[in-house]
């Protein structure tokens, strides 16, 4: 995974909430295999449909929508095309679960604002802003520099550009013993 | 960073605990500062689509950690007609030669093709007995919520995660809020599971539970048969819930008991003791509580393009002026644009050109049963397409006859998949058309690209397709 720390670049607002995943990636895509790059597919039919649609003639590096980015599907493949285009962090009020957990696997950082702060930010764009992952801090275009909250875990992952399956396995020793002594409180949890 | 702390036995606490707190305890091997845990896993379904999530752990060259716990099925992708020739779609075709080989190679039990237990992946879970009061339970496929319904903790992950699972048999979570919603009362007739849970997101938002995990309590929910709870704990997911879970009950555990993979005998009466301590206990504090009342909840229908935009099937589509800001205005606009709505119109009387019953939410046997009461003995004057949950749900239905009615009704009765709700198999809503579905989601393009759709309830749908317009169930029933 390619380590996250400073990233500069073009912001596009996308002004609207509860964007899914159906629409991050079409589901007729997803059997494509992730050599084949996702990045055709982002918003693919959003695209089509909106000439004026905020990505059409613009290639950013961050993206700034409205409240529940993300919700619906668990499909990967929304967060493939977003890497693949060359998007790194994502900025919204709130998030899917899955998504933001799946952006976290990939080095897709997603960054949790307040309505008002995430409204005003979308004001000023398409511009130029930074986002520092090491300080969890953003500055907007008009200069205002504003703090961000973020488990240190997914942090240190995203910062460090771990395999966390490495991370886990480090820990065998203790899911070994978990699974020994829940054999015994629940034998009933197997399969039959 | 200090290291991560074995979680503190769950007999050290004495206040009263919550559903999920206790299935999380049980489950925790370790626990972070940050309060994020390594979960153990009880149960991991993957499907053709989890091709990812394999190719991950080959590329890796790790070992799958506990193939007697992973359970796989062909499901997203299948065929609705024909199911004896070969597919004709290579892609598809090779996805499912995939999954074969994956599950070869790991040594996983696979419900293929021409398995007589195959079937969408959250209605052969419990159908099988694998899904259990108490256990974690995992898929890549968000509608993984549906298990919840037996007091599991069941939730969607990535491929990123589902190759986590594989190697080893674990996964990391951030520890979610918990959220009470409570259905108090008697639901009315031709009301059911759809309606309630239409009901709840229409109030709380398709983002009202990001981040928590809902248990559904109360007498509506305690009278709702298992197939009824799983519809509820289904589309938690559309209300943005980690997870959906309701307490085990008798209900619960006379549906498990005898079912294939469930404990048997003397293992299955320590089962059912372990599981009577597990509802939430009196007291136990939720981050948030919901209260509804049943007697309110009407037949519903969605008019949007999210599963938030629900109402009782006697409202009128919602005029973007009456919005309380330019936010809501543009989003309300949008969607009547896409929908091709006029604001202030009944929904009552909406055309649809097609009708989709079927789905995780709605394809078990009473959905085809409430669905077939509607249709006996008239004929639907728009087509339609009836795909059951699974082979045994299949095969149960034709013995009652219930293929019957919906062929008699100029109906098309499809082999078990997920179908129309995704359209992933070629079963697609063409541009424009407008559809009655029982599925969970009703996003632009959901259905195929342009396609317009309008969730309800199986019976709901069923009348739409007999007038060939949204239509109030209980005028027809």
């Amino acid at each position: 995974m390619t380590p996250f720390t400073t990233l500069d670049g073009l912001a596009v607002a996308l002004d609207r909430s509860n964007v899914d995943t159906d629409q991050i990636i079409p589901a007729r895509f997803l059997r494509k295999p992730r050599s084949a790059g996702y990045q055709n597919f982002l918003f693919h039919d959003v695209r089509e449909a909106e000439p004026d649609f905020p990505l059409n003639g613009r290639a950013p590096a961050i993206l700034v929508a409205d409240a529940n980015f993300g919700c619906g599907s668990s499909r990967e493949g929304a967060v493939y095309a977003l890497v693949d285009a060359g998007i790194r962090c994502v900025i919204a009020p709130s998030f899917g679960d899955i998504f933001a957990g799946n952006a976290g696997k990939n080095g897709l950082l997603t960054v949790v604002l307040a309505p008002d702060l995430a409204a005003a930010l979308r004001a000023q764009l398409p511009a130029s802003m930074r986002v520092d992952l090491p300080a969890q801090q953003v500055r907007f275009p008009d200069g205002s520099v504003h703090g961000f909250a973020i488990d240190a875990f997914r942090k240190r992952c995203l910062v460090e550009g771990l395999d966390d399956i490495g991370l886990t396995l480090a820990h065998a020793g203790e899911i070994a013993a978990f699974q020994d002594a829940d054999r015994a409180a629940r034998p009933w949890a197997m399969p039959a | 960073m200090t290291a991560p702390q074995a979680t503190p036995g769950s007999e050290t606490s004495t206040a009263p605990r919550t559903l999920f707190e206790k299935v999380w305890a049980s489950h925790a091997i370790l626990t972070r500062e940050d309060g994020t845990a390594l979960l153990w896993i009880d149960r991991h379904f993957v499907h053709e689509g989890s091709f990812h999530g394999f190719g991950m752990l080959e590329h890796s060259g790790r070992p799958l950690a506990r193939p007697d716990l992973t359970i796989a099925v062909a499901d997203h992708y299948v065929p609705s007609h024909a199911r004896t020739e070969p597919i004709r779609d290579p892609e598809v075709a090779g996805m499912i030669t995939t999954l074969r080989r994956n599950a070869e190679r790991h040594g996983v039990d696979l419900l293929d093709l021409d398995d007589p237990r195959q079937g969408i992946v959250h209605v052969i879970g419990p159908e099988q007995g694998l899904t259990l009061p108490g256990l974690t339970v995992v898929c890549g496929d968000s509608h993984t919520s549906t298990h919840g319904a037996f007091g599991a903790l069941a939730f969607g992950i990535g491929a990123s995660e589902v190759s986590h699972v594989l190697a080893t048999q674990t996964l990391w979570q951030r520890r979610p809020k918990t959220m009470r919603i409570t259905v108090d009362g008697t639901l009315s007739p031709h009301v059911a599971g759809k309606d309630v849970i239409l009901a709840i997101i229409g109030r709380i938002g398709a983002g009202g539970a990001v981040g928590h995990v809902i248990e559904y309590a109360g007498s509506a929910i305690r009278s709702l048969p298992m197939e009824g709870r799983l519809t509820v704990c289904n589309m938690s997911i559309e209300a943005g819930a980690r997870a959906g879970m309701i307490a085990p009950d008798e209900t619960t555990f006379a549906w498990v008991e005898g079912r294939p993979r469930a404990p048997k005998s003397d293992a299955f009466a320590a089962a059912v003791a372990a599981w009577r301590r597990l509802p939430t206990e009196e007291g136990a504090r939720f981050d948030r509580d919901v209260v509804l009342d049943a007697a309110e909840i009407a037949p519903t229908v969605t008019w949007g393009t999210s599963p938030e935009t629900a109402l009782p099937v006697t409202g009128v589509v919602p005029d973007p002026a009456t919005a309380t800001d330019a936010a809501k205005r543009a989003r309300i606009a949008d969607q009547l644009d896409y929908m091709g709505l006029a604001p202030g119109r009944p929904l009552e009387g909406i055309p649809v050109d097609r009708v989709f019953i079927g789905s995780c939410t709605n394809a078990r046997l009473p959905d085809l049963r409430a669905a077939a009461a509607v249709l006996r003995g008239q004929r639907a004057v728009v087509p339609g397409l009836v795909v059951a949950g699974s082979v045994p749900v299949k095969r149960a239905a034709e013995a009652e006859g219930l293929d019957r009615v919906f062929r008699d009704a100029g109906l098309t009765w499809g082999e078990p998949g997920c179908s129309m709700c995704v359209g992933m198999n070629g079963d697609l809503v063409k541009p424009g058309e407008r559809c009655a579905a029982t599925s969970n989601r009703n996003f632009q393009g959901r259905q195929g690209p342009g396609a317009r759709t309008h969730l309800m309830s199986p019976a709901m749908a069923a009348a739409a397709a007999l007038r060939g317009a949204i239509t109030d169930v209980r005028r027809v029933a």
